[in-house]
């Protein structure tokens, strides 16, 4: 193909940088929604992709390579740099063009990236981003002079205000030499060696300006007197972590409704359009009510990676892994490993998702294996539900926020225990170093944030989409075939379905924990995702009437509760089964979707199918004592 | 204590000091590229509230380590200017 050697082949462009560098943001600026993200095989490294047109308009393909400090890699973002840079990378063929961004008010540490980067020999630009704040801390730095040093163009740009684009665009554009740049001299300490000439550099190219200007990191580091005071940092870090869970529990609460309200009307609006038997109840019942449970969670997931976005692009984030490093630190954590705790209170698939930021993997998989002990949103229904039940619908609100927060700390303080045992134990590894570089306060940018917020969104919708929808219909067939005689109720269908059978069969098991083979239909419900759990009970308990997917509500769900016996006649729902249930919940692992990203963040089926073991046994023993320790009180 | 002995985790808040030479470890390797070579100007700012990790100044960025691994670097007398 000789098109392929013409001037109109596609132009690769790698963009490389520190972490932190305004990487991102050039990238946005440059692609704007002609992105696509993937994976590199093998590795859960994000492989973003955009187009750009070129100045002679024609596109070009701009690859945003993971941020990395260095090329001798530290972890597998920063190996997929180095390989995708040397053309070692499979299926990503060598970049034909490198632009390489530099934070010009971070210039020694970010040169050391460059200069190895620049060494490779590819055509490079040098965009050199952040001037504003370069120029606010005082420093001129010498365009021409750092151009010839580095052996490759160098243009001032900042990428938040877009200025310098069209420059660095044109720069892109044209005739670019191979980067001329030779290696520092070989010694016995390479590292050393590269700082020293970056010195020169530095010295040779930049000139303080005389005039006292309030740079950057200073005021930061005013607010950081504030922030990570001993006293006033905590007070803002518990007041912060407040204002997150009002904000996911009760702003989230509209729009959720309005979800659930959608979905409701689909189902009865789709409904009657289909003649009434299988058809219509695997569409109504399985798709539509399945997929709702789910999507209903993307307002609060919406919130809270708001907050998060916010925090991380301001440089908070930083500081709370810089606060909360010690406290981690005692199970053998890692600062890091808190903002994915910190996300698994709304969902543990996002949670899961963000521990991609912490580069050693031992710390990565323990942190994956202890998130799904963090309370989640989807375990609210049941909680209300059993704090409804025990109360007969009349907690306080005392009462209710009392057993709430002992759920949400059970929950916390059982996953720290377990990762405390993974690392000393399974998962045994020597601590590894926090090495964690707190960038200066800035004003967090919306246009950034919500970037972010479209793919999480999108990312979050394609999975409820597709496997959430493939396992809705499986455990809609379980409750729905075999299929009794037409007359027959639907409560008494659901006792002789699959499911119903599957209830019956466990419940030996579940006496010894206070539960009947009712509740096993519900648990078996809760597999797919925990909510599931009511609305099954709902079913079970024949509340909510006849018409197909019914309106549940906790209240009445609770009151038919209330009234269930066992065959001796005593009361099924005492406070202390409500209790256990609660805590079964809190510590058992239930839901597939979280098992499907552990599956896809692993790489292996053997992590998820020990999560599902090791907490579901917890569980089930954790209730056995409670209940047994219960019972031999007097409860 | 002699002066050779002492490590950045040894500094007080606000104290300034040069690097001094220690031999390229793997365990030290990226503490290096992060810029804390020998000769290196630092000054430590703070230590987080529960007195580990610490915050240091370095090459005109902050930086954050453990005490454990601020104790490998040692560390010179800053020449007073």
């Amino acid at each position: 193909m000789s098109a392929l050697e013409t001037e109109s082949a596609t132009l690769t462009v790698a963009l490389v940088g520190n972490p932190n560098c305004g990487k991102t943001t050039l990238f946005n600026a440059f692609t704007g929604l002609h992105q696509k993200i993937a994976n590199y095989p093998g590795v859960t490294v994000e492989k973003k992709l955009g187009t750009f047109m070129t100045q002679h308009g024609t596109e070009a393909t701009l690859i945003d390579l993971p941020g990395a400090y260095s090329l001798q890699p530290q972890s597998p973002d920063e190996q997929v740099t180095r390989d995708v840079l040397l053309g070692h990378e499979e299926g990503t063929a060598r970049p034909d063009r490198v632009l390489c961004v530099v934070d010009a008010s971070n210039l020694e540490r970010n040169l050391y990236l460059a200069t190895q980067v620049l060494e490779l020999g590819l055509p490079s630009v040098v965009a050199l981003n952040m001037m504003d704040v370069a120029r606010a801390n005082g420093d001129d730095i010498d365009l021409a002079a750092l151009s010839a040093a580095l052996g490759a163009p160098v243009v001032p740009c900042e990428a938040l205000t877009r200025t310098g684009l069209p420059e660095l665009r044109v720069a892109l554009s044209g005739k670019l030499e191979p980067a001329r740049m030779t290696p520092p001299p070989e010694g016995e300490d390479g590292i050393a060696a590269r700082y020293e000439r970056i010195g020169e550099i530095v010295d040779r190219c930049v000139r303080k300006s005389s005039t006292p200007i309030l740079s950057a990191q200073e005021r930061s580091d005013r607010i950081d007197a504030v922030l990570i005071h001993p006293l006033w940092g905590w007070a803002f870090f518990l007041g912060l972590m407040a204002l997150l869970f009002v904000s996911m529990f009760s702003f989230a609460s509209f729009p959720m409704d309005g979800i659930k309200w959608v979905f409701e009307q689909a189902g009865a609006k789709v409904g009657p359009l289909l003649p009434a038997g299988d058809l219509r109840s695997l569409i109504v019942e399985g798709i539509i009510a399945g997929v709702g449970s789910v999507v209903v969670f993307l307002p609060q997931i919406l919130i809270l990676f708001l907050f998060i976005g916010l925090l991380e692009d301001s440089g908070y984030m930083a500081r709370a892994a810089f606060l909360m490093d010690r406290l981690m630190g005692r199970v053998g954590l890692h600062g890091k490993s808190f903002v994915p705790l910190l996300s698994c209170y709304a969902c543990a698939v996002p949670g899961i998702m963000a521990t991609r930021t912490i580069e050693n993997p031992n710390d990565r998989l323990v942190t994956i294996l202890i998130a799904p002990f963090m309370s989640c949103s989807a375990r609210l229904p049941v909680y209300a539900l059993m704090i409804a039940t025990l109360f007969a619908g009349e907690a306080s609100a005392l009462q209710q926020g009392g057993i709430l927060l002992a759920m949400y700390t059970l929950g916390t303080l059982t996953a720290f225990a377990f990762a405390w045992l993974f690392k000393r134990t399974l998962l045994k590894a020597p601590r590894s170093p926090l090495i964690l570089e707190l960038p200066p306060y800035r004003r967090p940018s919306l246009a950034t944030v919500v970037h972010g917020l479209r793919g999480r969104a999108a990312a979050f919708l394609k999975r409820a989409g597709t496997v959430i929808v493939a396992l809705s219909v499986v455990l809609w067939a379980l409750a729905y075939y075999p299929r009794g005689g037409a007359e027959m109720k639907k409560e008494e269908q659901l006792a002789q379905s699959f499911a119903g059978r599957m209830g019956k069969a466990i419940e030996p098991a579940l006496e010894p924990i206070g539960m009947n083979w009712k509740m096993g239909i519900g648990l078996i419900g809760a597999q797919a995702a925990r909510e599931v759990f009511v609305s099954t009970l709902a079913v079970v308990y024949a509340v909510g009437g006849e018409d197909e997917g019914g309106k549940a509500e906790p209240k009445s769900v609770a009151q038919a509760l209330r009234q269930d016996r066992w065959p001796d006649g005593r009361v099924v729902y005492t406070p202390l089964v409500c209790l256990t249930v609660m805590i079964f919940f809190v510590l058992s692992m239930q839901c597939i979707s979280t098992l499907a990203t552990m599956r896809r963040e692993t790489n292996t089926w053997r992590w998820p199918i020990f999560a599902f073991c090791y907490m579901t046994g917890f569980a089930y023993l954790a209730s056995l004592v409670f209940y047994q320790g219960g019972r031999a009180l007097g409860w | 204590m002699s002066d050779s002995s002492r490590t950045l985790a040894d500094l007080q808040p606000g104290e300034r000091a040069v690097v001094a030479t220690f031999p390229a470890e793997p365990g030290t390797q990226r503490l290096r590229e992060m810029g804390l070579v020998a000769g290196t100007r630092v000054r430590l700012l703070r230590f987080a509230p529960m007195g580990d990790p610490l915050e240091l100044e370095v090459r005109g960025y902050r930086l954050s380590l453990r005490r454990a691994e601020a104790a490998l670097i040692p560390v010179q007398e800053a020449a007073k200017p």
